[in-house]
This record gives structure tokens, sequence and C-alpha cells, in this order.
């Protein structure tokens, strides 16, 4: 009875100590595992970039600059080509000025009546009628400025 | 060993300042002055925590970009939603939970289809168990060690992604249960029966018989 107590005694004290021996491998995994996460996460982490993300902003200058640059110098050119071309064909129509496409729109002009002369009998017609309503009213001057309107009129003849 | 994590609360000293300074000429001071502190304790608290959520989100994406990527918008995040803060957990726990909201939202998020396409920067296996501090070891155990790291790894790749989370959080992180629980919104048996799977898992594939 008590070898097997014994026996069995020894038996849970095995299984106890495979137990502890997995247990002591499990945790040394999992301590490992942890122990390389770390070490990766800090090799990471304190990686150098930089001066990589530095010189990517610096070349994203740059091409920007360059960028702008040829925009200016292209404008700047092509506005003085514009220029020198306009200047030599103004000069081209002073000398020859029967090839100057105004000389199209001097050709119809005396054909079509102007403004000025369009309007001409209608601002006779208005003139007219004020002048007559200004003699009008000068006859019907009331008596009691009779005296300044003969004075007025004595005036006018002066200066005649 | 264990980290242990701060909690920081700024709300009932900005609540109090802002009672005692209502109506007076030095409200706008103490205003300016509370906001500069939250910023300092802000500061502190990326400082503090950054190399932390950047290895939780390492482990867990096994890509150091999309890890960086992360974690920048995580602090984003937090920086944005600092006053909404309350300090009902620590600080830690707090970003560990935008943290795993990010990672999750990773897959679905529009903005984030770059990485969906570079899926391939994740880093092999081997690869990441290279990483290993050789401390006072024979070079026999460094590769033993090594191996079994690998094996880790094999074993965590198949977990599905709470249990990998869980798990992470657990045995890298040593996070508490219950910290893991409000980090994860998920209660304490739920997060014991996810442990208890993942280390099941573990332990087959390290041929560590039960």
């Amino acid at each position: 009875m008590r070898f097997e107590n014994k026996a069995g005694a020894n038996s849970g004290v095995n299984e106890c100590a495979g137990k502890a021996a997995q247990d002591v491998e499990m945790d040394e995994a999992l301590r490992d595992f942890r122990l390389s996460v770390c070490a990766w996460s800090e090799a990471a982490i304190s990686r150098p970039r930089a001066a990589v993300a530095m010189r990517r902003s610096r070349n994203w200058q740059l091409a920007t600059a360059l960028a702008l640059g040829c925009v200016l110098i292209a404008g700047g050119v092509s506005g003085g080509i514009y220029k020198h071309l306009h200047r030599q064909l103004a000069a081209g129509w002073e000398q020859h000025p029967q090839e100057a496409p105004i000389t199209v729109a001097r050709a119809v002009e005396p054909d079509r009546p102007s403004a000025v002369q369009r309007n001409q009998p209608a601002r006779e017609e208005e003139e007219d009628l004020l002048a007559s309503v200004d003699s009008d009213v000068s006859q019907q001057v009331p008596a009691v400025m009779e005296p300044l309107a003969q004075l007025m009129a004595g005036d006018e003849t002066r200066q005649e | 060993m264990r980290n242990t994590t701060k909690t920081v609360n700024l709300q009932p000293a900005r609540a109090s300042t802002r009672v005692m300074a209502a109506g007076t000429a030095l409200e706008p001071i103490i205003m300016a002055t509370a906001e500069k502190i939250a910023a300092e304790e802000f500061t502190a608290v990326v400082t503090e925590h950054r190399p932390r959520i950047f290895r939780f989100l390492l482990s867990l994406t096994r890509d150091v970009d999309l890890a960086e990527t992360l974690t920048q918008e995580c602090f984003l995040k937090a920086h944005r939603n600092w006053a909404s803060f309350r300090g009902e957990s620590s600080a830690m726990t707090w970003l560990m939970r935008i943290a795993i909201n990010l990672q999750k939202d990773y897959w679905r998020n529009r903005r984030m289809q770059f990485w969906r396409q570079t899926q391939t920067h994740a880093v092999d296996l081997d690869d990441a168990s290279e990483w290993l501090p050789s401390g006072e070891r024979s070079a026999e155990q460094i590769l033993l060690a090594r191996e079994r790291v690998g094996q880790v790894w094999k074993a965590v790749e198949k977990l599905s992604q709470r249990q990998q989370t869980v798990f992470l959080l657990r045995y890298v992180e040593e996070m508490e249960l219950k910290e893991i629980a409000q980090a994860t919104s998920l209660s304490e048996g739920t997060i014991k029966a996810h442990l208890s799977r993942a280390v099941e898992k573990v332990r087959a594939e390290l041929g560590v018989k039960r």
C-alpha cells in the first residue's frame, strides 16, 4: 500500500516536473518572441530617415523652381517675339498701306454715312422747336415784368 | 518588469480654471496657460508611448512603413480627441484602443488602399525572427531561440485577427487582462477564451504537449 502510494507520488512529481519543463519551454519561447519584437521595433524606430525626406523635399523644391523658371523664360521670350513681329508688321504697313488690314476699313468707310451725318436733320428740327418755344415764352412776359423785358431788349439792341 | 502607465487627466483642472476665471480679465491668460499645459502633457504622452504603439502595430502588421503610418495616424487622432479623453482608462490603454481600431479600419479604409496593394512590404517570418539580442548565449542557443521565435511567428500568423491582437497585447505588450478588455472593448471572459485558444495554437506549433 505504501509502495503504491510512493509510486503514485513519484509519478505525480514527475508529471509536475514535466509540466514545469513544458511551461519553461513555452515561457522561454514567448520571452524570446517578445525580445525579438522589441529589438526589431527599436531598430526600425531608430533607423535614419530624416535625410531621405529632406533630399526628397529639396528635389521637389528644385523641380518646382526649375519649372517656374522655364515658364517665366518661355513667357518672356514669346512676349518679346510677339512685340518684335508686331513692330515689323506695323513698319511694313506704313511703307505699303494698301497691304494693311485697316485699308479695307478705309475703303468701305465713305459708303456709310457717319452717325453725326445721320442725326443731322433730327438735331436741326430740335433746335427750331426750342427756338420757337423761347420766342413764345418771351412774348408771354407778365405785365409786372414788362420794364425788365424792355431793359433786356434795350441791352440786346445796344450789343448789336 | 511590467510597464507602469500613468493616467493623464487634464479635464478637471481645465474645468476648475474655467469656472474660477469665468467673467474675469484673467480668463484668456488662464485659458492659454491651460492649453499650453495640455500641449506639453500631450507631447509627454507621445514621447512616452510612441515606441510601444509602434511596436504593437509592427508586430500586428510586420510592415515597418505601415506601422509608422498607422502610428502617426494614431497620434493624430489622439491629438484631435485629446480634449475628450476623460482619464477613465490609462493613456496607454486609450492609445492602444485607437491603434487597434485603426488597424481594423486599415483593410476597409479607402485612404489605405495604397497599403493594401503593397502588402508585399510585410517582412517574411524568417526575417522577423532574425531580430534577437544575443545576450550571453552560445551560438547554438541563439539558433534554437531563433527557431522558436520563427515557430511563434508562424503560429501567430495562423491566428484570427482578434486572437492575434489579444495574444500580442498579452505577451508582447504585457498588458493585464483588464487593460486588454478596455483596449479591445471585449469582456475579460472573451479575452481569456481568445488567449487560451491562441496559446494552445502556439503550443501546438512549438510541439509542446500539455
